[in-house]
């Protein structure tokens, strides 16, 4: 080290890579340009259009109408039943993930036979381009072809007999429940390989001579998961959670592929009620208005992980 | 209290022999240590014992009854690891009546279980913290506390000692001590460290590749090695080995005397040194050098007491040593093994 520093030679100058503010400001820049063109330029965007009287073939804003579209915004019944089936979606989804994730991770923590196999097929669903999934799972759901139903059908629980009545088919999408637990399993599919990564990292963190010590104190395999593995998972685990949280609550897609809010509008969520109302509708600022209602949530949630995900850092 | 035996033990991964073949057995209320390298395989043998590992091959017994297939949390076996694995989230009392709690102790006889071991390892003020608001020392006391709680036939230290400061550590390894000398219970104590296990042990087990080299007293593991692995691993500095033909000779530093100063009264051995440094370690000095025959290549190490003068003048001079017959051990050049004195 020494030797080098003191090697003869010109003396080099403090090039760009020696400022850090500069350096700093340059390595953000690419970030800050993203952030700020194609989310903060929007969001304005959407607050001043929430507050006028835009339409689609209108675009324009020229007046400020106040809080008028909120107002119309909760006056529809629909956006009530989209609110609703948002949360509920949302948690049914969180809970699902809570527990096939920390399943999942405590199945990778232990070695197995074809244990790279089940490591790549957890990880697919991330993989896989979206249009070929919801190809998929639209034919998985469909009303009269869905595999799912023919299988029912030759282990008879569906059909004349069948424990699920007479009917041929479940039509997943058709009925309000079903649709919804649809809605929630193609969502859990999306999110748990991320979720179980997030996970198992913090299960492998976890030091083998507690478990071990634990076993050797006397605890089962379930004492073990609720007093030792799950207590120290909990931090990851919530980071998990409230990312996925943020993922299924303000996403419309699965929901504009699956059933388009249908039937009715017994699977509205809020995101999608926005884009149909906003551009497909042409209401521009009413549609503005409805998405704005999942900023409170999005933002609490938002604020809560990144807070729980530096602390976790931290310590 | 209980008698731990060990016959025949085997644990491979795969090519690997991590325990190859180990027999031993110890005594009621013993502290019997084991002392190993790093790879040893001192470590798959007391994960053996615990039961977090099947042994390949062989048996475990505890009193008398094999314990092998047992899982871990049904053989009466306590253990305190090195890390002391004290559960994170858990108070210090938590962590101390887990094992009740998980071995299902009815929760009228916590309380006395609990007053007992925090009385006789002097932890009562922590009872409410957290294992992170301690110090080392007081880990490795809320460990030995939840070790100890559930009554266990067997104890298995995993060097219990080697996280703490070097201050600490001198009291604690007393305390250790007493607390198994007053619980009588009997205790397999793993460590790399031959301060440790001489010290603590009753007996010491030197394990090397998966094997024990020899098991015995610490008195005799220093006076007696059973081979040239134990002669030059026990003691500090080690035993010198000097290569006379057929055979090699062990000769511990203490007993290497300058020829002028000391008074032999049977010498067995009389050696050459080229002394290459000196060494002041407070009560003596240590010498370094080479046989001045060349029959030896190996350095040789010479403890001097400090009343038999001032060596400094000595460093590259040459310097007659001798050795007492009786404190010559002699080993065969091909396999290693002790057979006999000059």
């Amino acid at each position: 080290m020494n030797e080098e520093a003191g090697a003869s030679g010109p003396p080099a100058r403090a090039g760009l890579a020696d400022d850090e503010r500069r350096l700093g400001w340059l390595m953000l820049g690419p970030a800050l340009l993203y952030i700020g063109g194609f989310v903060g330029v929007p969001f304005v965007l959407a607050v001043l259009l929430s507050f006028s009287d835009a339409t689609v073939g209108d675009p324009h804003i020229h007046r400020l109408v106040g809080l008028v579209n909120y107002r119309r915004a909760i006056a529809q019944p629909q956006f009530w039943t989209a609110l609703g089936n948002s949360l509920w979606i949302t948690f049914l989804t969180l809970l699902a993930l809570a527990v096939l994730a920390t399943a999942l991770s405590e199945l990778l923590a232990r070695p197995f036979r074809l244990k790279r196999l089940v490591q790549t097929l957890i990880i697919l669903p991330w993989a896989m381009p979206v249009s070929l999934a919801a190809v998929a799972w639209l034919w998985l759901l469909d009303s009269t072809f869905s595999p799912l139903d023919w299988l029912f059908r030759r282990i008879h629980l569906l059909g004349p007999g069948g424990w699920f009545g007479p009917g041929l088919h479940f039509y997943y999408l058709g009925r309000t429940g079903l649709a919804i637990a649809s809605i929630v399993t193609v969502n859990v599919w999306r999110m748990l390989p991320l979720a179980t990564l997030i996970v198992l990292a913090g299960r492998m963190s976890i030091p083998r001579e507690l478990f071990d010590q634990a076993q050797i104190d006397g605890a089962g395999f379930f004492r073990v998961l609720l007093r030792i593995s799950i207590p120290a998972l909990m931090p990851v685990l919530t980071v998990a959670l409230l990312f996925a949280a943020l993922m299924v609550f303000g996403d419309m897609a699965t929901v504009a592929l699956l059933t388009r809010g249908g039937p009715g509008t017994a699977t509205q969520v809020l995101p999608y009620w926005a884009f149909l109302q906003g551009i497909n509708g042409g209401d521009l600022s009413g549609g503005a208005a409805v998405a704005l209602f999942m900023l409170p949530v999005l933002a609490g949630v938002a604020i809560a992980a990144l807070r729980l995900a530096y602390r976790s850092q931290q310590s | 209290m209980a008698i731990l035996e060990v016959r025949g033990i085997k644990k491979h991964f795969g090519r690997i022999r991590a325990v190859d073949g180990v027999d031993f057995r110890t005594r009621d209320g013993e502290l019997f240590a084991v002392l190993g390298l790093s790879g040893s395989g001192k470590s798959t043998l007391m994960r053996l014992v615990a039961g977090l590992e099947q042994p390949t091959e062989g048996d475990i017994l505890l009193d008398g009854k094999s314990v092998v297939g047992i899982p871990p949390r049904h053989r009466n076996v306590a253990m305190v690891f090195q890390s002391y694995a004290l559960y994170p989230h858990m108070t210090v009392r938590d962590n101390i009546t887990f094992p009740l709690r998980a071995r299902k102790v009815p929760r009228e006889k916590w309380a006395e279980k609990l007053d007992w071991v925090t009385a006789m390892l002097g932890i009562g003020p922590l009872l409410d913290r957290r294992p992170t608001r301690l110090s080392g020392g007081e880990k490795q006391k809320v460990a030995l506390a939840r070790a100890l709680v559930r009554d266990p036939e067997l104890f298995i230290f995993d060097e219990p000692l080697s996280a703490l400061d070097a201050l600490v550590r001198n009291t604690a390894r007393a305390e250790l001590r007493e607390l198994q000398r007053r619980t009588g219970i009997t205790t397999l104590y793993v460590t790399h460290d031959q301060l440790e296990a001489l010290g603590l042990g009753d007996r010491v087990a030197v394990m090397r590749g998966g094997r024990v080299h020899q098991i015995d007293t610490p008195a005799d593991l220093h006076a007696r090695p059973a081979d040239t692995f134990v002669a030059r691993f026990i003691g500090n500095p080690p035993m010198n080995l000097i290569e006379r033909d057929a055979q090699v000779l062990g000769i511990r530093p203490e007993h290497l005397l300058p020829a002028a100063a000391a008074h032999v009264a049977d010498p067995g051995l009389r050696l050459q040194l080229r002394i290459s440094h000196l060494e002041f370690l407070g009560e003596h000095w240590v010498a370094y050098g080479f046989d001045e025959s060349g029959q030896s290549k190996e350095r040789i190490v010479a403890r001097l007491s400090q009343e038999r003068g001032e060596f400094g003048a000595l460093v590259g001079q040459v310097a007659d040593f001798v050795a007492e017959r009786r404190n010559i051990k002699i080993f065969d050049k091909q396999s290693g093994r002790l057979v006999g004195q000059v």
